[in-house]
């Protein structure tokens, strides 16, 4: 028993590099690809209604709450050190570095990323992949890399309204609920937050874009063509995307700040 | 056909307030001023002591910003920090005899240049070095001056016991 651990150590190991190999050889394809499926743009403009437009409602309803929490618990945290004027500034770069990509990615994995490899899943489970093969269609190329790039476009848009929405919700719970003055939190905000600041956010939420639509048509489009198999392609999605998401985040943030 | 039309539409609404967000938040949360900071003209000064002073900070004159802190290096000539200053093209009056220190907004907000208005009757040009400056507060240094002087002014603090009136 005792012997046979090391034996399978091992192998989950093989697994474990395995998957990687292939992720990383799937996403070369999908660089390579990149720019012929940009010339047939209606598909990645279908991609990014379905990935982007149809997360917005989402998106700027969890910014709001998101920003009047975080008025809301900095403005009780400030008041103690007597400096509430500095709330726009604390929520302003804590939406823009941090907050506005990260929370946008997440929810996006769980409405985007699902839907997407639900959706492959289930094209692989009926055979419409391997019939497009037959017809000497490239699937990779016509259905993966349009979802994939729709991914990437929208992210970053997504997360600057989150962040926009946020802000507001902040301002709306500190200055007109709990009587911060407005000036102070612009202008002081104003003078804190660089022009850097705001593209760190766009940085992460790029690289998050490219992870999560990575993570949702690999596993979609790798997915065991059973009606579980989908199902479970569906949950890896989600609980990559998430963990891949957060630990992106840490390394881009050491690696930014 | 009708379905592809509003699904661009959309898209193109989405992409439109994606961007917008975007333009929003670095002209509008930043302090960058697009257009302003290439124009105007560049004054030096010299300090002893910037403190927390940062490239970006604002010049005011009586608390209205005329230009920002472009740069802060160090002279190894004079030993002195050098400030240098873009002021905007329209306060171009400036007298050459104006005097410049590093003032705090607040007490714990940040630094910047305030300028007072000295009485010549030429002004600064591009270029031009501010000869009069006064350095930042170094909140350190300030308490342990007044301590020192606390402590030098009253030696044997004649001890009164007894509850005070």
């Amino acid at each position: 028993m005792l012997a046979a651990l090391p034996r399978e150590l091992l192998s989950s190991l093989r697994t474990a590099l395995v998957t990687l190999g292939t992720y990383a050889l799937f996403f070369a394809r999908l660089v390579a690809g990149a720019p012929p499926a940009l010339v047939r743009f209606g598909l990645v403009v279908q991609q990014v209604h379905n990935a982007g437009a149809l997360s917005l409602v989402i998106i700027m309803l969890s910014g709001l709450f998101v920003g009047m929490v975080l008025g809301l618990q900095g403005f009780d945290l400030l008041e103690r050190f007597g400096s509430e004027e500095s709330l726009g500034t604390a929520v302003a770069l804590g939406l823009l570095k941090e907050l506005g990509p990260v929370v946008t990615a997440l929810l996006f994995a769980g409405r985007a990323g699902t839907a997407l490899a639900s959706e492959l899943g289930l094209m692989r489970a009926t055979d419409q992949l391997a019939a497009m093969e037959m017809m000497a269609v490239d699937p990779v190329r016509r259905v993966v890399l349009p979802r994939f790039l729709g991914c990437v476009i929208s992210m970053p848009l997504l997360a600057a309204v989150f962040s926009l929405i946020g802000l507001f919700g902040a301002q709306l719970i500190g200055v007109q609920l709990m009587g911060v003055d407005a000036g102070q939190f612009w202008s002081q905000m104003r003078g804190a937050v660089e022009v850097d600041d705001v593209m760190e956010g766009v940085v992460k939420s790029g690289v998050f874009g490219v992870a999560c639509g990575l993570v949702a048509v690999y596993e979609g489009y790798h997915s065991i063509p059973t009606a579980e198999g989908v199902g479970r392609a569906t949950t890896r999605t989600v609980v990559i995307a998430s963990v891949l998401v957060l630990l992106l985040d840490y390394m881009l943030t050491a690696v930014m700040l | 056909m009708r379905q592809t039309r509003a699904i661009e539409l959309g898209t193109g609404l989405f992409v439109l307030l994606g961007f917008a967000a975007l333009f929003f938040l670095v002209t509008q949360i930043t302090n960058r001023q697009f257009g302003l900071g290439e124009d105007g003209y560049r004054l030096v000064a010299s300090f002893e002591q910037v403190g927390g002073l940062k490239p970006g900070a604002p010049v005011s004159m009586s608390g209205v910003t005329i230009g920002r802190v472009e740069a802060i290096d160090y002279d190894f000539n004079e030993y002195r920090a050098r400030v240098t200053m873009r002021i905007d093209r329209g306060f171009d009056r400036i007298p050459d005899d104006s005097d410049a220190g590093i003032l705090t907004a607040g007490l714990l907000g940040g630094q910047y240049i305030g300028i007072g208005p000295g009485s010549s009757e030429t002004f600064f040009k591009d270029g031009d070095q501010i000869g009069f400056t006064q350095s930042a507060i170094v909140l350190e240094n300030l308490i342990s001056k007044f301590l020192f002087s606390k402590a030098s002014e009253q030696p044997p603090a004649a001890p009164e016991e007894g509850p005070a009136p």
